[in-house]
């Protein structure tokens, strides 16, 4: 524990190194996306790959609030939610290679990265496909006693699946400790939420009479904030709620998706980047209030740049899995 | 002398493996529609919940798609859940849950994550319940790989394979004929367990071979004791589990007896038949007299009226005389 608290209100408990964390995680998962596109670029990655470059300030403000031993479900967009939660950059990557030094020894790649060492029940690539799980495991959390919660991140676009409604509805009649953290980066792939969304978000999760609210996820100070106050009475058995994280998306739906004109503009993008990026502002309020000074966060950045090109290296000179692994953990 | 085997229905039998393993594990829990007080529509899980209580044995909304996706989650955080879903024509509303999740969990965390759930479901028709609470859809979860699934026929192979699937550390779909759940027959007092992959010899004989799965080996025995009457005997095997599926008695018999009919409720085209009729073909087509016959459900939707429903699946008769006409192949 740490002397150096910074008291103020929403910020009150949160001490200076545990801003400096979350700044450093955010800056890590951005350079590991960057990582991600180039290895696309350069024709070294196969597949494809979602990145999470803009919503960093979600995944880091939300976790931040997270035991180690809490569980989160994670998305296909779901690199930020691993590496906040602790997966280490070098074995994500070669997941994201195929390689046998992947956390799931090659064999899920980009869209599946599980570690029961932190918690990560699973990425999953069916849009909806994790509420489910997430659900269960706060049923067990619940059950066992074992006092965990359970984050359950999806994009905007899974409010389009019933399933979401179903395990709402159980998690508020079983009282069971999940936040169900929507992440609106206002498109459903590649096409804007308000074509696909009627109503009023929140309201579909008051309506199960679960607390729900929305906050600007461009902030990681006001993300974190509004997690641990969820996640704490969710932990005192209040039952489950909803946090809807605005943000955004600065790339494509996927590596791939490279002209984007005919569904948003680069105006719009380049407000979002100029505006509203989450790693500039935790870095200028942590400047301006004097916790920090811009030569220690540009240390920062460049250890951050040095262990993801690392972490790079390290996947790229990784063996593939051998042959003989392809029949293997079919069935336990 | 040993005392006579106590005899017990198959709903009973199955009743007795849950309240043994959640006597057995307190993990074991029951999630499902109308399982608790109602102890569901054919009443197989009455008295359960008295005996468990509403933290084990707990009703859901009608959500198949959400209590089953619940479960894949709680089974991989330390709770062994035994879903229920009343019917097996509602498994359509929890394909994604357990095709896509329960089923490949462990294959794509690289083993790291399992899925230790059972999900308990019916099929079979005759009922008089239409297209949608009639159908056999087994074929679909054998056809997944990373799901295990299981078909018993007597009320001994549903105790002792109920109880081996609860154990099991994959996720497991056990299905249950509606229309055998009162059928009776002998089942031991004493623990035991059946292993998930053996296929049983259910009538031994030496002049065709009947494999059937699920109600349909009731009907293939009852075909049996005709064929004997007409001088052919007949060997009726039961897989028990259609994965993992038990190739190798299944082949030994054919090449054995030189002739196949293979007899499921499933729907023929691409289904359950097909499979083990490839597996034996390919497995003893030098001892084969015969193309092996397939009998299974007629390519239509199950019919309401009783006289168009009977048509749909297989009897003793239609059994009875597919092997009559095999036999008589030199």
């Amino acid at each position: 524990m740490t002397a150096t608290t910074y008291r103020t209100g929403a910020d009150a408990r949160i001490s200076v190194e545990q801003w400096i964390r979350m700044y450093r995680r955010m800056v890590s998962i951005r350079r590991f996306e960057e990582q991600v596109n180039e290895l696309y670029t350069r024709a070294l990655m196969p597949g494809l790959a979602h990145l999470y470059i803009g919503e960093e300030a979600v995944a880091v403000g939300i976790c931040e609030a997270l035991r180690s031993d809490d569980y989160i479900t994670s998305t296909h967009r779901g690199h930020g939610h691993c590496l906040a939660k602790g997966a280490s950059p070098d074995r994500m990557f070669a997941e994201l290679l195929g390689k046998e030094a992947g956390y799931c020894r090659g064999k899920g790649g980009s869209m599946h990265i599980a570690d029961p060492a932190t918690g990560n029940l699973g990425a999953n690539a069916i849009v909806a496909g994790s509420m489910g799980i997430a659900t269960g495991a706060a049923f067990s959390a619940k059950r066992l006693r074992t006092n965990r919660v359970v984050v359950c991140f999806f994009g905007e676009g899974a409010l389009g699946q019933g399933v979401l409604y179903e395990v709402m509805n159980l998690a508020q009649l079983w009282k069971l400790p999940v936040i169900y953290v929507c992440e609106n980066n206002l498109y459903n792939e590649y096409t804007h939420y308000s074509e696909t969304t009627a109503g009023d978000i929140l309201a579909r999760a008051t309506a199960f009479g679960l607390s729900a609210e929305s906050v600007d996820g461009q902030d990681v100070r006001l993300v974190h904030e509004a997690a641990a106050r969820l996640v704490e009475a969710s932990r005192q058995g209040k039952g489950p709620a909803f946090l809807m994280c605005k943000t955004y998306r600065y790339h494509g739906h996927h590596v791939g998706d490279i002209n984007r004109e005919y569904y948003r503009s680069k105006q719009e993008e380049q407000g979002w980047k100029t505006e509203r990026d989450p790693i500039q502002r935790l870095r200028d309020w942590l400047i301006k209030e004097n916790l920090t000074d811009a030569a220690s966060l540009d240390r920062i950045d460049s250890e951050a740049k040095t262990e993801i090109e690392k972490a790079v290296e390290f996947a790229l000179a990784a063996p593939y899995p051998k042959p003989g692994e392809v029949d293997q953990d079919v069935y336990a | 002398m040993p005392e006579a085997v106590r005899e017990l229905t198959f709903a009973q039998a199955v009743r007795e493996a849950l309240a043994e393993e959640m006597r057995r594990d307190e993990r074991v829990c029951i999630l499902g529609e109308d399982v608790a007080e109602a102890g569901t529509p054919f009443k197989v899980l009455s008295g359960l919940v008295e005996e468990f209580g509403k933290e084990r044995v707990l009703d859901t909304p009608i959500s198949e798609a959400g209590f089953t996706g619940l479960a894949v989650g709680a089974a991989m955080t330390g709770i062994r859940p035994v879903v229920d879903i009343m019917f097996g024509d509602f498994i359509t509303l929890t394909m994604d849950q357990m095709v896509n999740q329960a089923a490949k969990v462990h294959y794509m965390s690289g083993g790291k994550w399992k899925v230790p759930m059972v999900m308990r479901t019916t099929l079979g028709a005759t009922r008089r319940s239409a297209a949608q609470h009639s159908q056999s859809l087994h074929a679909w979860f054998s056809h997944v790989p990373g799901l295990k699934v299981i078909l018993p026929s007597t009320p001994y192979d549903a105790k002792g394979l109920l109880k081996t699937a609860i154990r099991d550390e994959n996720p497991c779909v056990f299905f249950e004929d509606k229309m055998m759940y009162k059928l009776r027959g002998p089942v031991p007092e004493e623990e035991y367990t059946i292993p998930l992959g053996k296929a049983d010899v259910k009538r031994a004989g030496r002049d065709i071979t009947i494999v059937a799965t699920s109600s349909m080996v009731q009907v293939a025995l009852g075909a049996a004791t005709l064929l004997e009457e007409s001088g052919i005997s007949a060997e009726v095997i039961d897989p028990r589990t259609t994965w993992p599926l038990d190739e190798k008695t299944l082949i030994e018999s054919a090449k054995k007896t030189s002739r196949a009919i293979v007899v499921d409720e499933g729907y023929v085209r691409y289904g359950v038949t097909a499979e083990i009729a490839a597996v034996i073909s390919a497995g003893a087509f030098y001892n084969l007299d015969a193309p092996v016959k397939r009998i299974g459900a007629m390519h239509v939707p199950i019919p309401f009226s009783p006289p168009l429903e009977d048509l749909t699946v297989p009897t003793e008769n239609v059994v009875f005389e597919a092997a009559r006409e095999l036999c008589a192949h030199a």
